[in-house]
């Protein structure tokens, strides 16, 4: 909502300067949001009267005007076609500096001396109405100084109001807004009814009276359109923000501003029968006031004639019925249309405009009769005209309640944790005014039944008058306390860790963490997770951010592309997230825990090898994540994935159960991105962050021994078979496992490969005897001999 | 050769002694088994006994004489010895140590850890939930029917099926007050997201919703929690206002405003030099969400409050541009680590 600070102290001036008096409002709730001057400075612009107008001897579109500038009478050649004699308009003098630092000099235009500059609005940066020169009131004085005439000393004000605030999207509500701040009275206008001055009406039916409670027509005819908007209207409506249009528009637009009564006027040589207010027909259209034809639905209210839509009700108007530069009799509604009945229209429609964003928020219901007696005599005086007798159509059953409210002072204090004393709230009722219909005194303090005024049907609950206190006493004046508590414990689970320690451990492996947008880019969804169709958004605001990603590759990718193209020879980046995967009948909102890898291994240094990270690395870097959570029985299963090298990836699986993969992207998505070497792992977070429970198992006090053998395998043999029945052979004695070298090459058969392993035994009761150890190392070559024909190297 | 001769002869081989092993030579030669000292000691049984005593006392003094000379040497040439292989084994010290990958935290998530740090000291609970909500939770739940103006202010992503991506964090107190009976006190942290880009608007950002539910909590709670919370958020005194405003699921509700951290309220480009930051929004809980939850309102009454993770932890690292937390440049993500 933008206003005019002068206007606004033409109805209550409160003892404020600027800054103040905008500082008041944003305290006050109506937040300040920005604050124009109305005009350019400029100086040296008076006001001017053209006394004689001639034409100019040499051009045909220049005059050579005669200005009295209230002391001289100079000559001015002028290109203006609105230039005449008796007009009054702005004279910049010789020597006056125009906006942009444009000075004024004595100039010869084809052949004929000009003293000075007649100027239009646009020329003093007061806006971009209308061509020629300004066309100021008749009654001002020559040589006044155009900037004080003008009243220019003021600023536009915009104001962010919040919805609840529709009693303000006006400047009577500013005004009443600014009169209960300071306590001060406001000079509201005051609106004489006009009498009627014919017989003529327009027949009103209200179809839909829920959603058009209340409707006032008026039907002016004989009015002149060729009579411009005065001047003082124009500046008025430009310092709101809002542009001159023709008289009839502009009146609607005065009163909206003024009173916050949008306004609608059909002209009524189009209006066939009577008007009719009603929901839509299906397969219904209309074309509006700005040249676009609507599909009308079911749900949206309509102003109809006999011959079908004229307008949408509260949101804008029809093509068919507009007024016209030729219009000669107006139909003027002034209509209460519930908030309700118009919110969804407008947005529906697309069609936000100053008057659906009014009856969305309502608008005062007891408005309309001063509205259209105030529209009525702007217009008349205008472009003339003789009003008929104001006709109202009321459904009074469906004109909003207004009912008291109970206001009990021990609830304000317990809600606002201070006492407030009863007269204090008396006076902020009073000021609000809000009519106290009952006041009682009771144990526990006062009682209030308020009923609030028609303007202020957002108040319906205790919780509506505490905030109005609240409001008026100062939330600044409130105090601030800690809130007392149950100090009860909070428990800490046991066997789960947060996400706080996932990211902290893998921040300590050397890991980046990142975090990218949820939604992505169809394209790298479909690469990098072709066989799941991913939810997609139905309003994105890009097609790079359309859908939802399905696993945590897409960002991470999407991160290391970035930082290569800035220079990076590696990455180690993680996230943690939400992963969304659509599940039969439903959606699965996974915590996802993904990690990628690229490029060296080591930062380069003088102590480290140029080495690139491979798959042991991403495996090393998973192996740690489930040491970490000490999960046990985990194991890497070998997996057709379209995603990843299928030579190079493991399914991650827990018990029987995926928890997740790791491996080198595919060489045809490597290529495709054009990128080498990508490792990456993804795992269910909950599956990482179980922490089983730890207990004691014993430190054994005897010494262990370790056995060395190198054994020849099938290369199709896995690490895992062979420490698996290692492992089940030797039993509980053995400690530690480690297959410390493979070998493939010079002395081992092409289809063979040698192992080297290591075996650590150790008992809990006894140092083991040399016949012992050499009983377990034998159990554990044979039992390799029998599962996996293991030859002794 | 006498006694002294001897010694005097053996003292300076031993001063000549260049190393250890030349060092050992001399001491065999003198002090061994064949050694000329040894060899005066096993002479004496030639001499006249009377003469013994002394002459075996002589050369033992003189034995222990050369022993200490050796040992003397030793000690020098052990010395010069250490010291030779420590000049040799001496490194660059200033060359860069070995060291592993260093990674870090995002920002974002450094600034949401120090908030739930805060607010866990004080007994909240910490909750999460769905991103994808649906309408009831995002919106009617939190007396925000269809149609509401107030919509307007939340540019929602929608999917087409009543789903949507939650536009704030709010759906949790939701959840929270149909699952937990009072005494409530949680906050609960998460991503967000709205139709919105720009330099101060990432279409996913963070937010930290607060909600406290119990006997008497009041307006005056609120303020206190929430003046103190961005006190030690930031670490410093900073003065906080609060202003009328409005949201559907609280009333009263206030927009929160702090003394700007960066020029401490002298005006600077980080407030747009009026000296304060709008920070966060807040109110008691609007009775209607208290019942719609379960919550009889006349007995109980709560506060919530929700202000950008991303915010605040633009203003507590300095950060100018909000785009830079989303663009993940390890260059700019290290500064932090």
């Amino acid at each position: 909502m933008k206003f005019s600070e002068v206007w606004l102290r033409e109805w209550v001036n409160p003892e404020l300067n600027r800054d103040d008096l905008l500082q008041q409002l944003t305290m006050a709730g109506l937040e300040v949001d920005g604050v124009e001057p109305v005009a350019e400075p400029f100086t040296g612009v008076v006001v001017g009267a053209i006394e004689a107008c001639a034409a100019h001897p040499d051009a045909d579109k220049l005059s050579v005007c005669t200005v009295f500038d209230g002391n001289d009478r100079v000559q001015v050649v002028c290109g203006a076609p609105n230039a005449r004699p008796g007009l009054v308009t702005a004279f910049a003098t010789v020597g006056a500096v125009l906006p942009e630092g444009f000075k004024i000099k004595k100039a010869k235009l084809r052949g004929v001396e000009s003293f000075g500059m007649l100027c239009s609005a646009q020329e003093l940066g007061l806006g971009d109405a209308h061509a020629g020169i300004m066309e100021l009131p008749q009654d001002w004085q020559p040589g006044a100084d155009l900037a004080v005439a003008m009243a220019l000393e003021d600023v536009t004000v915009d104001v962010d109001l919040t919805p609840n605030r529709g009693d303000c999207l006006s400047l009577r509500g500013i005004a009443r807004e600014v009169g209960v701040l300071n306590n001060l009275p406001v000079a509201y206008p005051v609106v004489t009814p006009v009498a009627a001055e014919s017989e003529a009406t327009f027949p009103v039916s209200l179809h839909a009276p829920q959603g058009c409670p209340r409707y006032l027509g008026r039907v002016i005819e004989g009015i002149d359109l060729k009579r411009p908007t005065p001047y003082w209207m124009q500046e008025r409506l430009r310092r709101c923000g809002l542009r001159s249009i023709d008289p009839v528009v502009d009146v609607t637009n005065y009163v909206l501003i003024e009173l916050g009564q949008p306004m609608h006027a059909f002209d009524l040589q189009q209006l066939n029968e009577g008007i009719v207010v009603r929901q839509a027909h299906a397969g219904e259209q209309l074309t509006l006031l700005d040249g676009q034809q609507v599909d009308l639905d079911a749900d949206t209210l309509l102003i109809t004639d006999a011959n079908g839509p004229v307008a949408i009700a509260g949101v804008m108007g029809g093509e068919r019925s507009g007024v016209q530069a030729d219009t000669t009799d107006v139909f003027l509604e002034c209509a209460f249309f519930a908030p309700l009945s118009v919110a969804g229209t407008a947005r529906r429609y697309g069609l936000h405009t100053d008057a659906s964003h009014r009856y969305e928020r309502g608008v005062d219901f007891e408005l309309q009769a001063m509205a259209m007696e105030r529209a009525t005599e702007l217009l008349l005086e205008i472009v003339g005209g003789q009003p008929g007798p104001v006709v109202e159509s009321v459904a009074a059953e469906h004109l909003p309640k207004l009912e008291s409210v109970r206001l009990r002072q021990a609830r304000l204090a317990e809600l606002l944790g201070v006492d407030i004393a009863a007269e204090q709230v008396d006076e902020a009722f009073a000021r609000l005014d809000f009519n106290v219909v009952d006041r009682t005194a009771t144990e526990q303090g006062v009682e209030w039944q308020i009923l609030p005024p028609s303007h202020r049907f957002d108040i319906a609950l205790e919780a509506d008058l505490v905030e109005e206190v609240c409001r008026i006493y100062g939330y600044n004046n409130i105090p601030s306390k800690q809130p007392l508590t149950h100090l009860e414990l909070r428990s800490v689970p046991l066997e789960k860790s947060g996400d706080a320690a996932l990211k902290g451990h893998l921040a300590a492996d050397g890991f980046q963490e990142v975090i990218t947008y949820s939604f992505i880019d169809p394209k790298l969804q479909d690469l990098l997770d072709p066989a799941v169709e991913p939810v997609a958004l139905a309003n994105p605001m890009s097609s790079e951010q359309s859908v939802m990603r399905t696993n945590m590759l897409p960002g991470l990718v999407d991160a290391l592309l970035g930082n290569r193209a800035r220079q990076q020879d590696s990455a180690r980046l993680f996230e943690l997230g939400l992963t969304f995967v659509p599940v039969d009948g439903g959606l699965l909102q996974e915590q996802t825990v993904g990690g990628l890898l690229w490029g060296r291994r080591a930062a380069e240094a003088w102590h480290a090898d140029a080495e690139t990270v491979d798959f042991f690395d991403a495996k090393g870097v998973v192996d740690g994540l489930l040491a970490w959570a000490g999960l046990a029985g985990v194991s890497y299963e070998r997996v057709e994935d379209h995603v990843l090298h299928p030579g190079q990836s493991a399914n991650i699986v827990l018990n029987g159960n995926r928890i997740g993969r790791v491996g080198r992207l595919h060489p045809e998505i490597e290529n495709r991105l054009g990128i080498d070497g990508v490792y990456v792992f993804e795992l269910a977070a909950a599956a990482v962050q179980q922490k089983p429970r730890r207990v004691f198992r014993g430190v054994s006090r005897y010494p262990s021994v370790r056995r060395d053998f190198a054994i020849v395998v099938d290369r199709a043999v896995t690490a895992a078979q062979v420490e698996a029945t290692v492992t089940q052979a030797v039993g509980e004695i053995l400690v530690d496992f480690r297959l410390f070298d493979v070998y493939q090459g010079k002395g081992i058969d092409s289809n063979e490969k040698s192992l080297a392993i290591g075996l650590t035994l150790q008992s809990q009761a006894a140092t083991l005897t040399e016949e012992e150890i050499n009983q377990y190392t034998d159990a554990a070559v044979s039992a390799l001999q029998g599962a996996v024909q293991a030859r002794l190297r | 050769m006498d006694t002294q001769s001897i010694l005097k002869k053996a003292e300076a081989a031993v001063g000549d002694a260049s190393d250890l092993r030349a060092l050992d030579d001399v001491r065999v030669a003198y002090l061994g088994k064949k050694g000329e000292l040894t060899a005066l000691l096993k002479g004496l049984g030639q001499l006249d006994p009377k003469e013994r005593p002394k002459a075996g006392a002589l050369i033992n003094e003189a034995k222990a004489a050369l022993q200490d000379a050796i040992d003397a040497r030793k000690a020098s040439l052990e010395a010069e010895q250490l010291s030779q292989s420590l000049a040799q084994d001496a490194v660059d010290i200033t060359l860069p140590g070995r060291r592993r990958n260093q990674g870090g935290l995002h920002p974002v998530t450094q600034g949401m850890q120090r908030i739930e740090e805060i607010f866990v000291g004080a007994g909240y609970g910490v909750v999460a939930g769905p991103e994808i909500e649906n309408d009831y939770y995002n919106f009617e739940a939190l007396n925000i029917p269809a149609h509401h103006p107030a919509r307007a202010m939340h540019d929602t992503f929608y999917f087409g099926d009543g789903m949507l991506l939650r536009t704030h964090t709010s759906p949790s107190q939701v959840h929270t007050m149909e699952e937990q009976e009072p005494p409530i006190r949680v906050i609960c942290p998460g991503r967000v997201y709205r139709r919105d880009s720009d330099l101060t608007h990432s279409p996913m950002f963070h937010q930290v919703e607060g909600l406290v539910v119990d006997r008497g909590i009041s307006f005056a709670d609120l303020k206190g929690t929430v003046i103190d919370f961005l006190r030690k958020f930031f670490e410093k005194e900073l003065q906080v206002r609060f202003r009328p405003s409005y949201f559907p699921f609280t009333e009263p509700s206030a927009e929160v405003d702090v003394q700007c951290v960066h020029c401490m309220g002298e005006g600077c480009r980080v407030c747009s030099h009026t000296g304060w930051l709008e920070v966060m929004g807040c109110g008691l809980v609007h009775p209607n969400v208290l019942s719609m939850s379960g919550i009889d309102p006349e007995e109980y009454s709560g506060f919530a409050f929700g202000f950008g993770g991303d915010r605040l932890a633009m203003l507590l690292y300095e950060v100018d541009d909000l785009r830079l937390f989303f663009e993940n440049d390890v260059r700019f993500l290290k500064q932090f680590n």
